[in-house]
């Protein structure tokens, strides 16, 4: 167990050296610079601003120099939001970004679990066929228009629930509702699938033969084994929650990191980019090896240290 | 006359008897046709002063305007003035939204296929390798797919637009300046073709080079079944070259999965360009995707005027095309995969 963790440790600093390698010279050998906005500049004037956001010399360097300062914990300044530690401002909006994935992955892994269940319970009856459809529905809807369509009937028809912002928890169900919708579908399909396939086995029958209730089975037996996948699929999920949430907290003004990796994009704000491209590799790195740890405790036949 | 002889079922025509069934999926090819036709052969039936900017700012749906009629032989003159009729409204610059949404139909489409057509070549070539040659070239060259499914995909394609949008369009004039100057001039006719799609080209290509790991991890699983099959043996006995058993044993048998995968990879890929598009990272104007559109509706809504026609319509036909396609992708794995059925 302990090798594994210091294995995945090991990759992940493998991963993450790789990929900020990847997005420092991308960006670098991209055209535009992080003053690309300001008005004409001297060479020498060019020269200067890049030393003082440390881009000066061969890309080599640059990089070399960036990842010392990483090493001793400095993210370095944003280039755009003049003053401000990428740190700092990281601190202020990683937090809310956290919540509302959190919210929306117990309300994915939870309602998506219910329903692939009692659609494969009823299969083939109207339920199945119902939660299926809703399911392909939510699949195929962007975010940015469930989003509207949320706010639409929630807060400006109905008046149940504000339009936007991030102040109390009334303000967090839509977002969470809009960002979770197509992964509970996924769960639920998931889980209907691979409930009704283990329905099929032979312990089952056995189950049944013994004069076990249906759900008794169902819940004691069947579910037990047929969640394995779901379980799988929950480090992607929240990989998936993470990145789907840039789209969601534009929709609903959430101030949280999503909004800041557009806009690190669109100003070349190099180290804001960094930061947030960091944050969520070791995040995903990280949720990938909780699930494993899961999985051993769910399936004793799977052995980690083999 | 007696009856022809009933031909012997095989696991493929299996599959389309099964597909015919499925009312869902074939209501979806239908609607999908309808779409591809309508954006192919719609936007020339539209008068072209509607398609232009007009003065006709924010008509309603349904409601008629009169507009100056161009003269074909010279757009900068008019000659005259026609009632015309905005059936799904106009736009803030008086432009048809019809037009813009077929319109927008052709850009999210092309970029759909052309991008997932650029997943399926990467995907199935990598599948096939690592799944034909297997042992340690297929756990290394896994590996690299495990390695790359931890990664922010939408991120890095977000990236790869930003960084690269600029470099392409240099890179377009720069090979028709160098045609030009060799008088090539199909060449030179291509990239200028191309110059103005150059933001279509990058998302295209940077959805294409990123998304095809699940295709890749298909494939080497079909390809890991079907090289143990005795007919494989056969033709490594008789001493076949690897890449002509692929080509001819193994693509041939591969293609229902494949198909069915490509079903389901042309909606997420659309879906991620409407994403992009919607953020600001991707179709730009004046071309339009739907998802541009959306990000332009979504522009100049306020609460006070609700110009729903600009939001309604490029979603409802962006969310229909996407259940259409996932309903299809669905039903061909449901009639294909032989694992999807009990």
């Amino acid at each position: 167990m302990l090798a594994r963790l210091a294995r995945r440790l090991v990759s992940l600093a493998a991963v993450l050296v790789g990929v900020i390698t990847l997005t420092f010279a991308l960006l670098r050998a991209a055209p535009g610079d992080p003053f690309i906005g300001e008005k004409s500049l001297t060479p020498a004037q060019i020269e200067e601003k890049k030393r003082q956001l440390k881009l000066d010399g061969p890309l080599g360097s640059q990089m070399a120099r960036y990842f010392a300062d990483l090493a001793r914990g400095d993210l370095r300044e944003s280039s755009k939001y003049k003053g401000q530690q990428v740190g700092e401002i990281l601190r202020h909006s990683l937090p809310v970004s956290f919540q509302l994935g959190a919210l929306a992955f117990v309300l994915a892994a939870a309602g998506g679990v219910t329903l692939g269940v009692i659609a494969a319970l009823g299969r083939n009856t109207w339920a199945d066929y119902a939660a299926m459809f809703a399911a392909l529905a939510a699949i195929s809807l962007p975010s940015f228009i469930t989003g509207p369509v949320l706010i639409a009937v929630f807060a400006l028809w109905l008046g149940w629930l504000p339009v936007g912002g991030w102040f109390s928890w009334q303000t967090m169900i839509l977002p969470a509702l809009c960002l979770a919708a197509p992964y509970v579908a996924y769960v639920a399909r998931l889980m209907r699938n691979s409930l009704l396939e283990v329905l099929n086995q032979d312990f089952i029958r056995t189950a049944r033969a013994k004069g076990l209730a249906p759900r008794a089975i169902a819940v004691r037996h069947a579910l037990r084994v047929a969640i394995l996948p779901v379980v799988t699929f929950l480090g992607p999920l929240a990989a998936n929650l993470l990145t789907g949430s840039v789209v969601v907290e534009a929709v609903f003004g959430v101030p949280g990191a999503g909004q800041y990796f557009v806009r690190a994009i669109e100003n070349r704000d190099l180290f804001l980019l960094l930061g947030v491209v960091m944050v969520y590799c070791s995040l995903l790195v990280a949720l990938n090896f909780l699930v494993d740890v899961a999985y051993t405790f769910l399936d004793r036949r799977i052995k980690l240290d083999a | 006359m007696p009856d022809p002889p009933p031909t012997p079922a095989t696991p493929s025509s299996d599959g389309w008897r099964r597909l015919r069934r499925n009312r869902a999926a074939l209501a979806s090819l239908w609607f999908l046709a309808a779409v591809v036709l309508a954006s192919a052969l719609g936007p020339l039936l539209i008068a072209p002063e509607k398609k232009t900017s007009s003065n006709a700012i924010f008509a309603r749906p349904g409601q008629e305007a009169t507009l100056a009629v161009m003269d074909p032989l010279d757009p900068t003159k008019t000659t005259g003035t026609r009632a015309v009729r905005f059936w799904l409204g106009s736009d803030d610059h008086g432009k048809d939204v019809l037009h813009r949404v077929l319109a927008g139909a052709r850009v999210s489409l092309v970029v759909g296929l052309a991008a997932a057509a650029v997943n399926l070549l990467i995907g199935v070539a990598y599948g096939l390798t690592a799944g034909f040659f297997g042992g340690r070239v297929d756990a290394v060259m896994m590996r690299v797919v495990d390695l790359l499914y931890a990664l922010p995909r939408i991120l890095i394609i977000m990236v790869l637009i930003s960084a690269y949008s600029d470099s392409l369009i240099s890179l377009l004039d720069s090979g028709r300046l160098w045609a030009q100057a060799r008088g090539w001039t199909g060449l030179e006719g291509v990239l200028g073709l191309l110059l103005p799609y150059n933001r279509m080209l990058v998302v295209i290509l940077s959805l294409g080079l990123i998304e095809w790991l699940t295709m890749a991890r298909i494939v080497r699983g079909q390809v890991l079944v079907l090289r143990e099959a005795q007919f494989v043996t056969a033709a490594r006995a008789m001493g076949q070259r690897a890449w002509k058993i692929m080509a001819r044993h193994l693509l041939p048998n591969l293609w229902t999965v494949i198909l069915t995968y490509l079903t389901l990879t042309i909606p997420a890929v659309i879906l991620t360009e409407s994403f992009l598009s919607f953020l600001g990272l991707g179709i730009d104007e004046p071309a339009a995707s739907w998802g541009s559109l959306l990000k332009q509706g979504a522009q100049v809504i306020n609460p006070l005027e609700s110009r729903w026609w600009l939001l309604v319509f490029p979603a409802a036909m962006l969310s229909a095309t996407l259940l259409a396609l996932n309903f299809l992708g669905d039903g061909l794995r449901d009639a294909f995969d032989p694992r999807s059925h009990e």
